[in-house]
């Protein structure tokens, strides 16, 4: 099956428990056989299906409510600048392997809609357009949130490296 | 171009999506201010970093099974032809090697080579297929002391084919493993090794031809070793011969 291994784990980290990311991902590929006829041919497979799957997770209640949440802090007007120029030093954020538990929990810890344009550009490698055409976006908002979420990541992961 | 401007157009000159014109000025600066490449090196660690904890969550393969079931009882009632078609774009266009092992008898240990199948195009489709870039055994190998549950030796290679590309850490079922990845000739070929008692192997030892990829895969001091890609046979069983002479020393 195409991209099951991929899909299964971005559907974990949306539902954050393995029952419900089993039944998204089942759930995902009946929808894209029952709609296959609506994929059109030569357009990007790997966004159709993820869109399907994420689609499917926001029309659950756990999906909804997370769905909420993303107009009140996702600006999407914000400068891009203003995002990624945070105040850390490059030292202060310079993480290994070791550092791999932190990292975790930091991803964890992210506004969902945060974490998904992360694993969708960091994990699936997605160009910003398939990111955009994945979260029916546009373009800049992909920018602008993928560069707030890196910035918040490197807060919490600065946070965290201090206490340890 | 100025350092806060170079630091405004790092993420997508790392991502890949600046212009070229716009990447080869950032290219000039990051020449030019170490603490502009200071702060590219801290972002492509963040990256590969982020890449190894979001991969996390794997599939059982009992679950594989089921969804395959689904999808195989609905596919000739209603959308046989569509699917099957999707199917093959998808694996052309998408996951071209991603081999399917249907055919075979043993579901579980198809369902493993097919995440392995998956593992090695994915990795060498990847901008860093390596997390540890040697060619020296001696430098691999420690790279994953306290990152996998168990060690293992590394064959020489002077005067063989063969080249060590480096490795990186992998997970099957959640489990952490070892894949390293060697070159002979054009051809990349992957090796795996993870735990004997993570899965139920069907055989001690096997070698198999799928399509296009080649595969030996053996049992040893409590280690599964998978050697797998598009070389020939006799270049993977002449690459398992010198691990397993490893192995043993």
């Amino acid at each position: 099956m195409p991209l099951f291994g991929q899909i299964y784990n971005f559907a974990h980290w949306l539902t954050q428990n393995r029952d419900d990311a089993e039944d998204l991902v089942q759930e995902t590929y009946m929808k894209a056989l029952k709609a296959f006829g609506t994929f059109q041919s030569g357009t990007n497979f790997r966004a159709w299906i993820y869109r399907i799957l994420r689609n499917t997770f926001l029309n659950t209640r756990s999906g909804k409510k997370l769905a909420k949440t993303v107009s009140l802090d996702d600006g999407e007007n914000g400068t891009v600048a203003a995002a990624t120029t945070d105040s850390q030093t490059p030292e202060a954020i310079l993480i290994d392997r070791n550092h791999q538990d932190l990292l975790t929990t930091a991803l964890e810890e992210l506004p969902w809609h945060f974490r998904e344009v992360l694993l969708l550009c960091e994990i699936e490698e997605m160009s910003y357009q398939e990111i955009a055409d994945t979260i029916t976006v546009p373009l800049g908002t992909v920018m602008s949130r993928l560069s707030r979420a890196r910035a918040a990541l490197r807060a919490n992961l600065q946070q965290k490296l201090r206490r340890t | 171009m100025a350092c806060e401007q170079c630091r405004s157009q790092l993420d997508a000159y790392l991502d890949g999506e600046l212009a070229g014109e716009q990447m080869s000025a950032v290219d000039a600066h990051l020449r030019t201010s170490p603490a502009c490449a200071a702060d590219a090196l801290a972002r492509v660690q963040l990256k590969r970093t982020t890449k190894t904890a979001g991969s996390r969550f794997t599939p059982s393969p009992e679950f594989r099974e089921k969804i395959e079931k689904k999808i195989g009882a609905r596919r000739p009632r209603k959308w046989g032809f569509g699917w099957a078609v999707a199917g093959a774009l998808a694996i052309l266009l998408l996951v071209g090697s991603l081999i399917s092992y249907l055919e075979t008898r043993n579901l579980r240990q198809q369902h493993l080579f097919s995440e392995l199948a998956d593992l090695h195009v994915a990795t060498l489709a990847s901008a860093n297929p390596v997390d540890v870039v040697s060619s020296d055994r001696h430098t691999v190998k420690p790279w994953f002391q306290g990152k996998i549950p168990f060690t293992f030796n590394l064959p020489e290679l002077q005067n063989t084919d063969f080249t060590l590309l480096g490795g990186r850490v992998t997970y099957l079922g959640q489990t952490p493993g070892a894949h390293l990845i060697y070159q002979i000739r054009k051809h990349q070929i992957s090796v795996f090794l993870f735990p004997e008692d993570l899965v139920d192997w069907r055989a001690r030892s096997s070698t198999a031809k799928e399509r296009a990829f080649n595969l030996e895969t053996w049992s040893q001091t409590g280690l599964r070793y998978v050697v797998f890609g598009d070389a020939s046979p006799e270049d993977l069983r002449s690459l398992s011969a010198l691990l397993k002479a490893a192995a043993q020393s």
